[in-house]
């Protein structure tokens, strides 16, 4: 059966790997008996058993760093961190250990291991919203991954999880399309149209590095990430209704990132928007736009713009949240400037 | 003693005086500028390292602080490639991409010196669970100072370990200083072993500069673990002769307290037993110094005559393929 949800594409493909692999094993809190806060893990502990899906204690530095000396050791643990702000309390283990093993000890080790992590705001003030791609994408050794369909999602966890190198990745909490344990978990993946493409059963893989190009349009390029991807394309609906056609583009994983795919496109529309749910400063957004000054500034017609978050934590109130997000008028505005419209 | 014999017992005195030597010909070459870097030296913990090594296979797993090099030699890496990554050397163990802090040998199960206090904790008990999953009898020892201690990774490895009933051994060396602060200073606890009370697991105290004593300790945490019982949790009393890196000067302790350890000096004390339990002769004394000599300056002509990487050498060991 084909997954229309990306909760399903993750199960799925971490069905297909621990099938495929016995030295692939899970661990997290709530990921066993309570089938993972967001469902990813729903049943794994049932098929495979309290030897391969470990519920652990509320300890992220133990999750991480016994995952890091179990990956030394010769398994491939995928670990999930409830959600992605709690990946602080295990900053060490990921960016201090795990990312720098292989070069500290001269290539004598790798350390096949993926962290997965929901990402995204979604009403839960400011320690459970955010979006924190830039922080692992600074830290060398590290690959960063965000999909935004169920086809990607599977595709590139499938690799993810064959990657010989720690890999972490950002599940957006409003795309998993799962329903939570306490009712209806908050989701947008009704409202999507087929840009959210369905992961068909069966083998394949995405390479990590590899973008995509969700629209093509010959007037803007969109690079946008994660959930952000579908803003861009109801922002895209919207121009087209004024004449501007947008060219999509989602590079699925950060790091490493498809600069090939950013630049011909560039060559093609000579206007650059970067859209993502981080705040702006110091962030991938920055780091595109960087990427087109320094290889495709003859290219560009107009100033990059970037469309982030607020320079600000998340806040609870509602609409306070949404002033904070980036959005669909936030891009639509952002584009009719450099347009000229 | 039981399973001490005396071949193990001058083996323990051998690995002792290699990891005194060792350290001793790094600090001459330090001060000569002959080498780059920072440096931890172990002098005065000697008997940690070899006593607990001494009850590990070659397939079972460490893990090591800053203060590393004891470890790795007792372990069982050639002093040649440790020797050779203090000189940032290709043919370190690390190929001159780590240094002091990271040297590792995965060939003889050391998985690494940590530059981060308490960082190496949460990999022991990680190889340990992978050893328990893959039914390998391995065990796997996290080396820590009395400082990790109050590092949350104590806490959280111990705690894993002990749910999971991981083979793990958790060897806290109290050298009584984490860098300058005296530990009482920051532990409020006489006996840091008495923290293994809040895991469910045993916490033992062993004399830290009595080899035969942690070998006696470390082989009963060995073996409960290869029983399939759990982790254990032992405190060894020692002290560092040195400063906490390289020249430091302690300010922070008195030189009477130095000297009052260094009576009785792991390895200085050691050559009465031998004589007395194991008959062992001055003249296999002297053939273990003699050989250690050799071992220790075969080490440094290597390291010294070896190439130092390319300078873009690094850029291969950034991602595994």
């Amino acid at each position: 059966m084909e997954s229309t949800r990306i909760v399903q594409a993750l199960r799925q493909a971490l069905i297909e790997e621990m099938d495929r692999d016995e030295n692939i094993v899970l661990l997290g809190e709530d990921i066993g008996v309570f089938n993972g806060s967001y469902r990813v893990t729903e049943g794994l502990l049932d098929k495979y058993g309290e030897r391969r899906v470990k519920d652990t204690p509320i300890s992220e530095i133990a999750i991480v760093g016994a995952a890091v000396g179990a990956a030394m050791t010769g398994l491939r643990p995928v670990a999930e961190i409830q959600f992605n702000d709690f990946m602080g309390c295990a900053m060490d283990q990921i960016c201090n250990q795990a990312a720098k093993i292989r070069l500290m000890m001269g290539g004598q080790v790798s350390v096949p291991l993926v962290i997965r992590a929901p990402y995204g705001a979604t009403g839960r003030a400011a320690q459970h919203s955010q979006s924190l791609e830039a922080w692992f994408a600074h830290v060398p050794g590290l690959k960063v991954v965000m999909p935004s369909t169920p086809y990607d999602a599977k595709g590139l966890l499938k690799t993810a999880i064959r990657d010989n190198n720690p890999v972490v990745f950002l599940e957006h909490k409003l795309l998993y399309g799962a329903a939570s344990p306490g009712g209806k978990a908050k989701s947008v993946v009704d409202e999507l149209d087929q840009t959210f493409r369905p992961a068909p059963e069966g083998e394949y893989t995405i390479e990590l590095g590899k973008g995509d190009i969700k629209r093509q349009g010959g007037d803007v390029t969109i690079v946008a990430v994660g959930y952000m991807v579908h803003r861009a394309v109801q922002a895209a609906k919207v121009l087209a209704e004024e004449g501007i056609e947008c060219e999509i583009l989602d590079p699925r994983t950060i790091v490493p990132l498809d600069t090939e795919l950013i630049l011909n496109s560039l060559k093609k529309t000579g206007r650059l928007v970067v859209v993502t749910e981080s705040v702006g400063r110091c962030g991938f957004a920055a780091e595109v736009a960087a990427l087109a000054s320094e290889e495709g500034l003859f290219e560009l017609d107009a100033p990059v713009r970037r469309v982030c978050a607020e320079n600000s934590p998340i806040p609870f109130a509602p609409c306070c949240e949404a002033d904070a997000l980036p959005d669909t008028g936030k891009i639509v505005k952002a584009v009719r400037e450099i347009c000229g419209k | 003693m039981g399973s001490v014999d005396k071949n193990t017992a001058l083996e323990l005195y051998r690995t002792m005086l290699m990891i005194r030597r060792f350290e001793e010909k790094l600090f001459f070459l330090f001060s000569t500028r002959a080498m780059p870097g920072s440096m931890h030296q172990y002098n005065g913990e000697e008997a940690v390292a070899a006593g607990v090594c001494s009850c590990l296979n070659k397939s079972d797993y460490i893990t090591s602080t800053h203060r590393g090099h004891g470890h790795c030699i007792a372990k069982g890496a050639d002093v040649r490639n440790i020797m050779a990554e203090m000189f940032a050397k290709s043919t370190g163990c690390c190929k001159g991409m780590g240094g002091s802090m990271h040297i590792a040998d995965f060939g003889v199960g050391m998985l690494g010196a940590n530059g981060i206090v308490g960082g190496g904790l949460p990999h022991a008990a990680g190889a340990a669970w992978s050893s328990q999953y893959r039914g390998t009898q391995q065990v796997a020892v996290a080396f820590f100072g009395d400082g990790a201690s109050n590092e949350g990774s104590f806490h959280e490895s111990l705690n894993l370990a002990a749910v999971w009933k991981l083979p793990a051994i958790f060897v806290c060396e109290n050298n009584l200083y984490g860098f300058s602060t005296y530990y009482r200073r920051s532990t409020p606890i006489e006996n840091i072993a008495d923290r293994a009370a809040a895991y469910g697991i045993p916490g033992i105290v062993a004399d830290g500069m009595d080899v035969l004593a942690v070998r006696e300790a470390a082989r009963e945490a060995v073996d409960r673990a290869r029983r399939g019982e759990g982790p254990t949790l032992i405190e060894c009393k020692t002290y560092r002769y040195m400063g906490h890196s390289r020249f430091e000067k302690p300010c922070y302790r008195t030189e009477e307290e130095v000297q009052e350890w260094k009576k009785r000096d792991p390895i200085l004390c050691f050559p009465k037993v031998l004589k007395e339990q194991f008959s062992v002769t001055e003249e296999e004394l002297r053939q273990v110094e003699a050989y250690v000599d050799e071992k220790i300056e075969d080490a440094v002509r290597f390291a010294q005559q070896s190439p130092d990487p390319e300078p873009e050498d690094y850029k291969k060991y950034i991602f595994a393929k």
